[in-house]
């Protein structure tokens, strides 16, 4: 009766699947947000790898510089183009994990904090394709994207999609370390905040339930 | 990897106090940092809070500070800290702190820099100052401040001398002959006779000159018969300066390391001014010997000339002022001394009794850095009435040429008439005793002026014992009329600071100041007054500069910790500073033309001014003074 078994997943995988038994936090003082970003060899989610990823927790609405993650990924891939724009090579000084280490690590991290990003769905689909390649499911995070959280702050209507640089521009961020997934993770964190901010004076009652609710919707509900 | 922290680092490690830390230790601190967002008007705390166990440095932006009436206390900019009031870690806020426009501010754990402060003089007293100036502790403008902290936390004379870890010893019977082996074959100045390890005598090659060469002692006796005992004995924590004072001080060239610092515990090293020399050319010493070998006041002038250029070369190199101040004192004092036995030899005769010579006023406080007006005083022992007439002569002849000489050197008659050649501040034990009565029981304007300078007196050459008896007699009439003290309150409180530096800045409204600003009056001699006051009301005697006594009084009252750390602090600037201005335009530095200051200089400043409004604050509440006022 092989089929009936359920899949066996490793131990890692199981204690991150157990953060999500209870419901979704609403208050955003009492979440934990963890913002990250990462640095890939191309945008082709099926081909292209990730090169590293840099997440830094937000909790209380405070950046905790104490909770942070970043991993530097070993991959075989190497797109010369990209290495331009990141800065990582085949063969960096840096300490390089495998993909596998990288998926362990990065679960045990996250746990069941909200995923925040710029343009988040490319940085989940990458995930997800690594967890794939190890066998495992998607993500089940919860995850905000700051692009849509700029566009219901309604201060710029001329486009959908504006770049981090465009934002931080906007928002008077500096831009250090722009292009490493944790300078990309720290800028998208302060976005993140601002814009949050932004909402709060708008309707000083926000909660999660507000941030998650699609653009589209705002209107009909 | 923690590229934000590294980030965190480079922008804190360009401001005090973090720019003294080691990179462990503020990368561990900038590891620990949190990242707060605010919106314009949003507050970070409020007052009544408890205090978090996080303070704040700007990053972007600006915080205002707050009373409860909203008048705004501070504004903080970029680099700039505030919330100290977490080191305390206890109490609520005094001030509310809110964004007076949209700023982020890095908040950062208070245990943690307490740990790395508490090793690290700079930078605790950096945070102190900023702490009770209820201040920022704004320095990126401020560039000699950073300067100043930078240097000096790498500064050769805080740091540990470096002395010979295996010293050459011998014990109690040894033979002076066997001791001189000892020290010919280890090649070595000295040798250090012990007693179960533990330091009791020392012989160099100068005993071996003056007494065995000499015929004095044969070489068969023990070494106990010609050692020096006890030892001058320091802990292995000695820094250089530490060791250069008490060098200069006990008139000695060896000093002994022992464990606890004590002649109780086990002997671990000797330091020699040889060593001292290695590690520095030694100019003060130098000059100190010179002073002891010269033969006229003509040749000391030449001395104190160049004491001014090592003085000089110190500001330049900032060099702790207190340091300075004390190496100048020491200087004065040797040229001091040089010049009375001058006089003792021209008077042709032996003093008839005992007596001592006083430095007062800032000389008596070892804070006279520059050469400004001489003030002196002598007092001798108690002779009976019929001796009493031909003594007086004796020592006004005397003092008339210790004021000729060293008006010689450079120190200018003083124009008051305050030296040891004037009748009145020529006297007796107990005409001393009768005067200062007089003065206590009667404080009026002028005795209250004469005490201020009259009670910071030093010894600078005599009989201790006199000097002592002078100061019980003070004591002893101060703790019979207590009120004196209110009444030397109130004239430490004459000066109120400055509200404002930059808005209600007092400066002299006529004369030939006119517009500049009194840095004596007005900042320094408040601090001095304070500090005077307090340690008399503590019955503290024989300590008479005025960081010193800012030190005591921390020890007596860590109650009030903050305030007198703040206030030494000041002190220290302003002294530097004042010198700085004096050898810069070759006066008394006691005029500051407004104009002329950086804004650093301003800040320093103004920090002063709260020190000053800090410490008069509580003289007032202790000695109740609102109603006298």
């Amino acid at each position: 009766m092989k089929w009936f078994k359920r899949i066996s997943h490793p131990e890692f995988w199981n204690n991150y699947s157990s953060c999500f038994s209870k419901q979704q936090e609403q208050e955003l003082e009492s979440i934990r947000f963890v913002v990250f970003d990462t640095e890939t060899t191309g945008l082709d989610i099926k081909n292209d790898r990730i090169l590293s990823i840099g997440c830094v927790a937000i909790e209380n609405l405070k950046i905790k510089v104490s909770d942070q993650l970043e991993l530097y990924l070993a991959q075989e891939q190497f797109n010369a183009d990209t290495v331009k724009i990141h800065g990582l090579l085949r063969e960096g000084k840096l300490t390089k994990v495998e993909e596998s280490e990288a998926a362990m690590q990065f679960l045990e991290y996250v746990q069941n904090a909200v995923l925040v990003a710029h343009h988040a769905a490319f940085d989940v689909a990458m995930i997800n394709q690594v967890l794939q390649r190890q066998g495992l499911p998607k993500l089940k995070n919860k995850v905000l994207d700051t692009g849509h959280l700029f566009q219901k702050t309604k201060l710029d209507t001329s486009k959908i999609h504006f770049s981090l640089d465009e934002l931080a521009k906007r928002f008077k961020i500096p831009l250090h370390d722009r292009h490493t997934a944790s300078g990309d993770a720290y800028i998208t964190a302060l976005l993140f905040l601002k814009v949050v901010s932004q909402l709060k004076t708008m309707n000083p009652k926000l909660t999660f339930r507000d941030l998650e609710r699609s653009h589209k919707r705002v209107g009909l509900l | 990897m923690n590229t934000i922290a590294e980030r965190i680092y480079d922008y804190l490690k360009a401001y005090p106090p973090f720019n003294v830390l080691t990179s462990e230790q503020l990368f561990s601190i900038s590891k620990a940092v949190d990242v707060i967002y605010l919106e314009n008007n949003e507050y970070l705390f409020e007052i009544g809070k408890p205090v978090a166990n996080h303070f704040y440095v700007v990053r972007d932006g600006a915080i205002g500070l707050f009373r409860a009436t909203d008048t705004l206390v501070d504004e903080c900019d970029e680099g700039d800290i505030f919330g100290l009031r977490a080191l305390l870690r206890k109490g609520d806020y005094k001030l509310n702190a809110k964004a007076i426009e949209e700023s982020i501010v890095y908040s950062i754990s208070s245990e943690l820099l307490e740990t790395y402060i508490t090793t690290n003089k700079d930078a605790s007293q950096f945070l102190m100052a900023s702490f009770a100036s209820n201040t920022k502790a704004k320095s990126t403008d401020d560039e000699d401040f950073v300067k100043t902290l930078n240097r000096s936390s790498e500064y050769t004379y805080l740091q540990t001398a470096d002395y010979s870890k295996n010293p050459v010893t011998c014990t109690v019977n040894t033979s002076i002959k066997d001791a001189a082996i000892i020290m010919t074959e280890k090649h070595v100045g000295s040798v250090v006779i012990v007693d179960n390890a533990k330091p009791i005598g020392i012989i160099t090659d100068k005993d071996l000159r003056t007494k065995i060469a000499t015929g004095q002692y044969i070489i068969d006796n023990t070494v106990s018969s010609i050692m020096s005992s006890p030892v001058i004995t320091y802990p292995e924590t000695i820094t250089v300066a530490e060791a250069q004072i008490a060098m200069l001080k006990h008139r000695i060239t060896h000093l002994c390391i022992t464990k606890d610092g004590t002649t109780n515990t086990e002997l671990t090293g000797i330091l020699s001014e040889h060593d001292i020399i290695v590690l520095r050319e030694n100019n003060a010493s130098a000059l100190i010997k010179e002073i002891k070998r010269s033969h006229s006041a003509e040749q000391l002038k030449g001395i104190r000339q160049r004491t001014e250029q090592l003085l000089k070369r110190y500001l330049e190199q900032d060099i702790p002022i207190d340091f300075m101040s004390r190496l100048i004192s020491a200087i004065n004092d040797a040229i001091t001394q040089r010049i009375i036995e001058f006089a003792i030899t021209k008077m042709g005769k032996q003093p008839p009794t005992k007596f001592a010579w006083l430095a007062i006023g800032s000389q008596g406080r070892q804070e006279q850095l520059l050469m400004t007006d001489q003030d002196n005083a002598l007092v001798f022992e108690d002779v009976s009435k019929v001796d009493y007439d031909t003594t007086k002569a004796y020592f006004l002849q005397l003092s008339n040429y210790i004021n000729t000489d060293l008006e010689t050197v450079g120190f200018e008659l003083c124009p008051a008439q305050m030296m040891s050649n004037n009748p009145k501040w020529c006297n007796s034990v107990s005409e001393w005793s009768q005067q200062f009565k007089r003065w206590i029981t009667t404080p009026d304007q002028d005795n209250l002026m004469l005490c201020t300078i009259f009670f910071d007196y030093e010894r600078v050459y005599g009989n201790t014992n006199i000097v002592n008896q002078l100061s019980d007699s003070i004591f002893d009439h101060i703790r019979s009329h207590d009120i004196f003290l209110n009444y030397l309150g109130r004239n430490a409180l004459q000066n109120p600071p400055p509200l404002s530096f930059f808005r209600q800045f007092l400066v002299e409204a006529d004369g030939e100041h006119k517009d500049q600003f009194d840095i004596k009056a007005r900042a320094m001699m408040p601090l001095v007054d304070a500090a005077r006051l307090l340690i008399l009301s503590h019955n503290i005697k024989s300590i008479n500069n005025t960081l010193e006594r800012y030190e005591k009084l921390v020890e007596l009252e860590p109650q009030n910790k903050d305030t007198y750390l703040f206030c030494a602090e000041a002190y220290k600037n302003l002294l530097r500073f004042r010198t700085k201005q004096g050898l810069t335009n070759k006066d008394s530095g006691r005029f500051i033309d407004l104009e002329s200051l950086s804004k650093g200089n301003r800040l320093r400043l103004k920090r002063s001014f709260k020190a000053v409004k800090a410490v008069q604050e509580l003289i007032k509440t202790r000695f109740n003074l609102s109603q006298l006022l």
